[in-house]
């Protein structure tokens, strides 16, 4: 980023930081980027434990502000797990993430900060990544008994039970979720920028044949040469010619009558001469 | 423990002795802020052990904010802490602005960070009157909501509403404050504000039974403070000057001249007087605030992502086209991820914002300030007595619709 003219919280500067901790991590380093103003550190991750001591103990990014899991359901691993940590003594934020996927285990950090238990507990209960180690992973935000991971993009957002008080049996009752009216998603997005639908009509055009392919293509040798055959010229010049003599009034005379001519060309036509006049009433 | 205290014998060994039984605290209890149950273990009156329950206001604000543009997701912000409504827009706003690097009138961060310091006086209000109310006394909490009621009519007058003001827009705010509210607010701040707390906290701050219920309750080290991401009032009442609006300002928080209060003992009597102090200083913000802050316009002149006036539509067939396409289909964030902390009365509150290029979040995670002091409870009640969970409870200062998102 060129110049920051946002006025989001500033911290220490991340000048050459990216590559201090890249070096540090050595392997256990996937990718490590800068953007936005944030240094982003994509670890492997079975060493998502080491990594974090390490950064922890030699970095002195002494706090686990935060883990968030997300979704991306087109990848192998669709899960991200992301730690931001916190350094009081450098004053500075730095982001680490790992990926993984339903059946693949990630390390747990609470032998690191005892606050990661509630952490996990949400990732694994919002998106169900699990954590190895971590003694104590229930569900911790939804309801007691629930089934499914709510936040995978693939879970819809009106769920799929439902729960009510039932007057006549006089206890909460789950039932499947029945909308008396489909959830509207409105798309407002514009279709030149990444719509994901079809334009009505559209279709067609996919539809269409091909063009036939041509051999040899067909190339007039003078550049006022239309390319058509000597025939329909010479019949395109015949008709130029009579043009300007009185066929072409007649004509003109023949189609006013027949489309029932309105009475304004009629009028004029009267104030000229008598006798036009009288055809136009025949 | 006396043998009188054996509640129950096992049936099946005769020498195993459960002497410890388990009760419920909540979910409906006044005390617990909420919508909190929490099962503890108890050894006769001694605390042996606290699960806390949570969740039970989820309402699923992450899922819901995927789902709507960036603007139309900002009001859920005022519905997470519904105590301190502001705050919780500012942290959305600035990961918005920061991911746009979008630049924002010098009145607008002025006026935002005037209004998120009465949302703070607002807030701890809240807190110390409860925390007070938890532990028996009834008076300083009616004045001090006085106080609250007075914040909430000036929200009403900024932005039409009591609490959910939506009123901070990524770019700035939405409208601008009149005159005569901002006069007010000064007088409000020179007079009433510490006449009526001052009275209220003269009633509690040497108070032998509101010491005897706080003093040496629940000691946090530094050591643990830190390993358990505390923040907020909980890290300085533990001798860490540590506030974000110092350390990382936003805004114009550099351009203000306030103290950080620390605690000595990191108890919860620490934790009490840390946001008796910080009202004063919220207090000494505001008055900065009303005298540095300029004229000027209160919003990003962007039109891609702020809106024309109303008048500038009736004339301009371009406003009109810009406002249509920003109250339909919005703005476009560039892809890219941030995390944007910032200081709100509880704490840290972060938002870590997923943007994929498209008009509304891909992911917008929210770092309740209650998760890590919660979660903490276990540890700091435990060998206390069962009334002492109120006291600490009321000094972490837990909201639930921010907890539970």
């Amino acid at each position: 980023m060129a110049e920051v003219l946002h006025s989001a919280p500033k911290i220490s500067s991340n000048d050459g930081v990216r590559d201090t901790l890249a070096s540090a991590l050595g392997d256990m380093l996937v990718e490590g980027f800068e953007a936005h103003g944030e240094i982003v550190l994509h670890v492997k991750r079975d060493r998502v434990e080491d990594a974090l001591r390490l950064l922890r103990d030699d970095h002195a990014y002494q706090q686990l502000m935060e883990m968030a899991g997300v979704d991306f359901p087109q990848r192998a691993e669709r899960f991200e797990v992301v730690y931001m940590l916190l350094s009081l003594t450098k004053n500075h934020r730095i982001i680490v993430k790992c990926r993984a996927s339903e059946d693949t285990p990630v390390p747990t950090v609470t032998t690191l900060w005892p606050n990661a238990g509630w952490l996990e507990r949400e990732v694994f209960d919002l998106y169900g990544v699990i954590f190895d180690g971590n003694t104590d992973l229930r569900r911790i935000l939804t309801d007691y008994g629930f089934e499914g991971h709510p936040f995978r993009k693939d879970f819809p957002l009106t769920g799929y039970i439902e729960l009510r008080y039932s007057e006549d049996q006089k206890r909460v009752v789950y039932e499947p979720v029945e909308l008396p009216q489909d959830f509207r998603q409105f798309d407002f997005m514009s279709p030149w920028e990444g719509a994901d639908y079809i334009l009505p009509g559209d279709e067609k055009a996919a539809e269409a044949p091909p063009m036939p392919t041509v051999d040899k293509p067909k190339v007039t040798e003078k550049e006022g040469d239309s390319g058509s055959d000597k025939t329909t010229a010479d019949k395109a010049a015949e008709k130029k010619a009579p043009a300007k003599g009185v066929p072409a009034k007649k004509a003109a005379a023949k189609t006013s009558s027949a489309k029932k001519t309105p009475a304004k060309k009629p009028a004029a036509k009267k104030a000229s001469s008598k006798k036009p006049a009288g055809k136009g009433k025949e | 423990m006396s043998d009188a205290l054996h509640l129950e014998q096992s049936p099946t060994t005769g020498d195993e002795v459960i002497s410890n039984y388990t009760i419920n605290f909540g979910p409906q209890h006044p005390a617990a802020h909420g919508v909190l149950r929490m099962v503890m273990e108890l050894d006769g009156e001694i605390i042996e052990r606290i699960d806390p329950h949570i969740g039970l206001l989820h309402r699923g604000t992450e899922k819901l904010i995927e789902h709507k543009t960036y603007l139309q997701a900002l009001p859920y912000f005022d519905r997470l802490d519904y105590c301190s409504p502001l705050c919780m827009e500012h942290s959305y706003v600035l990961a918005i602005e920061k991911l746009l690097n979008l630049e924002v009138p010098i009145r607008a961060q002025y006026l935002r960070v005037l209004f998120a310091e009465l949302t703070r006086i607002s807030n701890h209000m809240l807190n110390i009157g409860s925390h007070v109310m938890d532990v028996g006394a009834m008076t300083p909490n009616l004045w001090v909501f006085e106080l609250r009621e007075d914040c909430m009519n000036f929200f009403e007058r900024i932005s039409g509403a009591r609490m959910h003001s939506a009123w901070f827009r990524p770019g700035g705010v939405h409208q601008d404050v009149p005159l005569k509210v901002l006069t007010e607010i000064g007088d409000w701040v020179d007079t009433r504000l510490p006449e009526l707390f001052g009275d209220a906290m003269s009633l509690v701050m040497d108070n032998r039974i509101f010491k005897q219920r706080n003093v040496d309750i629940a000691i946090v080290s530094k050591e643990d403070a830190i390993a358990w991401g505390f923040s907020g009032p909980m890290i300085r009442a533990a001798g860490l000057p540590w506030d974000l609006r110092k350390s990382q300002p936003y805004d114009v928080y550099d351009r203000m001249n306030f103290e950080i209060p620390t605690g000595t003992n990191s108890d919860c009597y620490d934790r009490f007087m840390v946001r008796v102090k910080e009202v004063y200083e919220s207090a000494k913000i505001i008055k900065q605030c009303l005298a540095e802050m300029p004229e000027g316009p209160i919003c990003s002149d962007d039109r891609k992502v702020s809106p024309p006036k109303r008048g500038e539509m009736k004339q301009s067939m371009e406003a009109l086209i810009h406002h249509f396409k920003l109250y339909t289909e919005g703005f476009h964030v560039p892809a890219g991820e941030v995390y944007v902390g910032t200081e709100s009365p509880k704490g840290e509150f972060g938002v870590y914002l997923v943007s994929d290029g498209s008009n509304k979040p891909y992911r917008c995670k929210i770092r309740p300030t209650a998760f890590s002091h919660l979660q903490a409870m276990d540890f700091m009640s435990k060998g206390h007595m069962l009334p002492d969970a109120t006291a600490i409870l009321g000094a972490i200062d837990v909201v639930f619709g921010e907890c539970d998102r």
